[in-house]
């Protein structure tokens, strides 16, 4: 590829300890990107741990629009002894490696294929800051001041955002400010700037915010007017309960009285915070809960009751790398059974699929309405890559007309006419049965419980009674078929082979239909946004004679879903499977299809990037 | 069961409350423990309560776990929504229900199994969440749907009917919460109506989170010869401490209390709980020097009986500390929850 054409089109990896500061200068650097209208991605991988050890940054700047990660690294910024050596194997042959040449480059590690930019970051902080932790901190900002004058960045675009950052500090706008420069003039001085990889205006990013999922999210349980938050520190998910509540403690304050109209409560444990995200619902609020893989095990039990008693709630579930304890701080989606069947005996939840930011702020929504439209846990599944990463995403935008769906419940009129109240009858055919809340009226009063109970509410050990609610609660499930979200379908009727993903996939199969696309290689995509599957789900697997499955864990998890709750053929169905922690890439996509196509269509399994 | 219909015949004479209901209108399915069960005896206890203090039977709120105790919430206030949870996580659907609307009263019944050991974590986080409920824990030391093991309250020493002896120590309600800084804490026995239906009435209208630790005997698994937890042995070491009398705010302060060692208690809506001191040494408002002496007789084997615990002024409920409207959240209307799509504006400014 001729330089010219890698204008607003490589990516960049930032290595370096965590705790340092450096998530400060990478955001800089992102969002003076995005500010100079350019698309932009970053992505995160960070250590579980507070201070001192590696944590990567990648930055992909896409005039094209693309949000994943290409699977190639142009620009290194090596500023960790720790992990130098395979930093450097990193980077793609044409590439650019940025060090701190303060100290000497272990010469082991030499590359002819590469060009090698050294910038004495330590020594210009050294002379220029006092203090130690000063000094770390300006270490980080100054190469990103290298990085603006290399790329051409707009350093107006990079004051204004620092004094955004410190509106209420600025004296630090200054010294970050003198720190960018050093690198900017160090860079001007002595190599040839721009590089050809170098970033120019645009203007495809107006109508756009960059934002995480777990922000979005949070935003949208407001939105939804729920009102009652338990919850249970745990990564990746924390970051959605502190939005809501950051959300919640500007925009929910009453202004008479300055009461709080919500309660946020961090419970002991998740089997607590289910718990109390149930006896909420079942009380007439909108509550949630947030939390990863370890949580959804643990709330198991609870969900199954939530089930089988019909209580509405909604738990985002971010999701990461398992099993057990795993690797906290990567991501997957690797709980998509687990949520799915989450409990003994015979239960299904419904589980929405989001794919971005944009989608969690409305699936949040969606999820409340759902919740208490059919009476049952909504379980939403974001995962690390979409919860904790910033993505750029069109305006979230608020209908002012909206109104919470609140389901069936009868009121206080309704249950004095009423001769008798049947908690679990299927008065309307449709699966769904009326509920009452607590302190209404003594009529709607009814006993609610896990144990055998008959449509009328009442405890049962009678096998007919028995399977009379457990058949309906399964036309139940039949009706959250046309409620949940459609998928996302692109189709062509003279193309027979397909993608079919879910989630955070989406903006890698993108690009990847497009590369194949250059190859000659049409492909239609099916994105699920919701389970249980409905009728448009099948038709598209129907119609197809190979359809890839794209997924980020190593079991199949989406795949043995379809064969489980669909009428694919299972021979139909080939894996894609990505399950190394970080989010998948366009490219392997791309090689996995063009491997499979080529070994004539035998399954591809397992090759990871 | 709970299918077995009563009889809907009241007799006219029946007194009434300031409802104009009956204590007939406070009663449950028909239970269906074993016959001379003290739980049972806990149930009419609650019924009396409940009718005593005339609470909307729709204001009820009922709520367990697991066990035989968790079962007897049908058994009580039918007008009133029950939720029969998962084992030993009760406490956690009754804070939700109570985050969710703080105007209902919020009944938990639960057992020695159910709150000390597979919910004893909810149950010392309900405390220290001070969630304004009544907590009864109906402690006979056993498991009696499965059939007789040893319960965390059994005692040492105390023998299963099957003649294993426990070698292992209790954990005693009453401390823990004393320690956890339960502001009601209170023990009595199931045959003690007298002293159970005004601490029931008490616990009912505290603003906080109320304990009773009702000792109630297990007929079938736990009444033998050599257990500590039978009628026999509860009766012999049986010692109330202090009286509490529940003063609805409309009746007055009959002369029966006015004798000088009663102390009232007045509670936010008016009413009184009335303190009197059977034992000279004693003093229920002070946490600390009360706990010493609870501590000190159950060492001697003396199971001491009544409002052991109660802190006069409570300003740490949960609604209070969250800043919560006095409207429940469950009723407030969406568009004062909703920011509406101006707001959002100005929030989505932070991510350009």
């Amino acid at each position: 590829m001729s330089p010219a054409s890698r204008v607003n089109d490589f990516a960049i990896k930032i290595a370096t300890v965590n705790g340092t500061g450096s998530a400060s200068a990478n955001t800089l650097l992102m969002k003076s990107i995005f500010r100079s209208g350019i698309p932009v991605m970053g992505k995160n991988y960070f250590p579980s741990n507070i201070q001192g050890l590696p944590t990567w940054y990648e930055i992909r700047i896409s005039r094209d629009g693309y949000v994943a990660r290409s699977g190639q690294i142009d620009i290194m910024v090596a500023m960790n002894a720790e992990t130098y050596g395979r930093d450097v194997r990193e980077v793609t042959p044409g590439g650019y490696l940025i060090y701190d040449s303060t100290w000497p480059r272990p010469t082991l590690l030499r590359r002819d294929d590469i060009t090698v930019l050294g910038v004495p970051l330590a020594r210009l902080c050294n002379e220029n800051f006092k203090g130690v932790r000063t000094r770390i901190l300006m270490k980080n900002i100054c190469y990103a001041g290298a990085l603006a004058a290399l790329l051409d960045l707009d350093l107006e675009k990079i004051r204004e955002l620092l004094a955004e950052t410190y509106a209420k500090k600025p004296a630090l706008v200054e010294s970050n400010m003198q720190a960018i420069q050093l690198g900017y003039d160090y860079a001007k001085q002595n190599f040839p700037c721009p590089l050809p990889l170098r970033v120019e205006k645009m203007d495809q990013t107006s109508g756009h915010i960059m934002i995480d999922g777990n922000t979005a999210a949070g935003l949208g349980a407001v939105y939804a007017g729920a009102t009652v938050a338990g919850w249970y520190p745990i990564t990746p998910s924390t970051s959605l309960m502190d939005a809501f509540k950051s959300f919640a403690d500007r925009l929910r304050v009453d202004p008479e009285t300055g009461r709080k109209n919500f309660a946020f409560i961090q419970a002991e444990d998740e089997l607590a915070a289910i718990g109390m995200v149930l006896g909420a619902s079942w009380n007439g609020a909108r509550a949630f809960t947030a939390t990863s893989g370890p949580g959804i095990s643990l709330m198991g039990e609870f969900l199954g009751l939530a089930y089988y008693a019909e209580i509405p709630a909604v738990v985002f579930d971010v999701q990461r790398v398992g099993p057990s304890t795993g690797m906290p701080t990567r991501t997957q989606q690797c709980d998509l059974l687990a949520a799915a069947y989450a409990s003994h005996g015979d239960t299904k939840h419904v589980c929405l699929y989001p794919a971005n930011p944009e989608e969690c702020f409305y699936m949040a929504v969606q999820a409340f309405d759902l919740a208490e439209r059919l009476q049952t846990p909504v379980l939403v599944m974001l995962d690390l890559d979409i919860g904790m990463n910033d993505w750029m995403c069109r305006d979230l935008r608020w209908d002012d007309a909206y109104q919470p769906d609140r389901g069936k419940v009868y009121t206080k009129a309704d249950l004095e006419k009423m001769e008798k109240f049947h908690r679990y009858f299927d008065r309307d055919q449709d699966g769904i049965p009326y509920r009452t809340f607590p302190g209404v009226h003594p009529k709607g009063a009814y006993f609610t419980r896990g144990s055998g109970h008959s449509q009328y509410g009442t405890y049962t050990e009678d096998s007919v009674e028995y399977q009379i609610v457990l058949d309906r609660l399964l036309r139940k499930f039949a009706t959250a078929k046309e409620l949940v979200p459609k998928p996302v379908i692109d189709r062509d009727p003279k193309t027979e082979v397909a993608i079919v993903s879910i989630g955070s996939c989406d903006g890698a199969i993108r690009e990847a239909r497009d590369l194949l696309r250059s190859q000659g290689i049409a492909t239609n995509y099916l994105r699920i946004r919701g389970f249980p599957f409905g009728e448009e789900v099948e038709q598209f697997l129907a119609e197809h004679r190979v359809l890839y499955v794209v997924e980020q864990n190593r079991d199949a998890q989406l795949k043995s879903l379809l064969t489980l709750e669909t009428r694919v053929e299972k021979a139909q169905l080939r894996s894609l499977l990505h399950y190394s922690g970080l989010p998948v890439s366009s490219s392997f996509i791309v090689d996995g299809i063009l491997a499979d196509l080529a070994e004539g269509r035998r399954a591809v399994v397992g090759a990871v990037k | 069961m709970t299918f077995i219909p009563k009889p809907k015949v009241a007799h006219p004479s029946l007194p009434k409350n300031a409802l104009g209901l009956t204590r007939r209108d406070y009663e449950g399915a028909l239970s269906t423990l074993c016959a001379g069960c003290g739980h049972d005896s806990i149930t009419a206890a609650i019924i009396e309560a409940c009718w005593g203090i005339s609470a909307r039977p729709e204001n009820v709120v009922k709520l367990s776990g697991i066990g035989c105790s968790s079962k007897t919430t049908a058994y009580f206030v039918s007008g009133g929504h029950g939720f029969n949870s998962v084992h030993g996580r009760m406490p956690s659907i009754a804070m939700g229900a109570n985050a969710a609307n703080r105007d209902l009263y919020y009944v938990g019944v639960s057992g020695d199994g159910d709150s000390l050991s597979i919910g004893l974590g909810q149950f010392c986080h309900a405390i220290r969440r001070n969630l304004n409920m009544l907590y009864l824990i109906e402690n006979n030391g056993v498991y009696g749907l499965t059939k007789g093991q040893f319960s965390a309250s059994a005692d040492i020493g105390t023998k299963a009917k099957k003649g294993e002896v426990n070698q292992q120590p209790p954990i005693d309600p009453v401390l823990l919460a004393m320690n956890l800084g339960a502001g009601f804490v209170a023990r009595s026995f199931s045959g003690d109506k007298a002293q159970l239906v005004p601490l029931i009435q008490a616990g009912l209208k505290y603003p906080g989170f109320a304990v009773i630790d009702v000792l109630s005997p297990c007929v079938t698994f736990n009444d033998h010869e050599g257990s500590t937890k039978s009628y026999a042995y509860t009766r012999e070491h049986f010692e109330p401490v202090v009286q509490a009398d529940f003063v609805p705010f409309q009746r007055e302060i009959t002369a029966d209390y006015g004798a000088g060692q009663a102390m009232p208690v007045v509670l936010h809506d008016g009413s009184r709980i009335l303190l009197r001191k059977l034992a000279e040494d004693y003093d229920p408002t002070d946490a600390g020097r009360a706990y010493g002496y609870v501590q000190e007789h159950i060492a001697k084997g003396e199971v001491l009986t009544g409002l052991l615990h109660l802190r006069p002024t409570d300003q740490s409920e949960f609604h209070a500390l969250n800043r919560t409207p006095e409207q429940p959240l469950n009723q407030l209307p969406y568009a004062k929850l909703s920011p509406g799509s101006k707001a959002l504006e100005k929030v989505l400014a932070r991510y350009r």
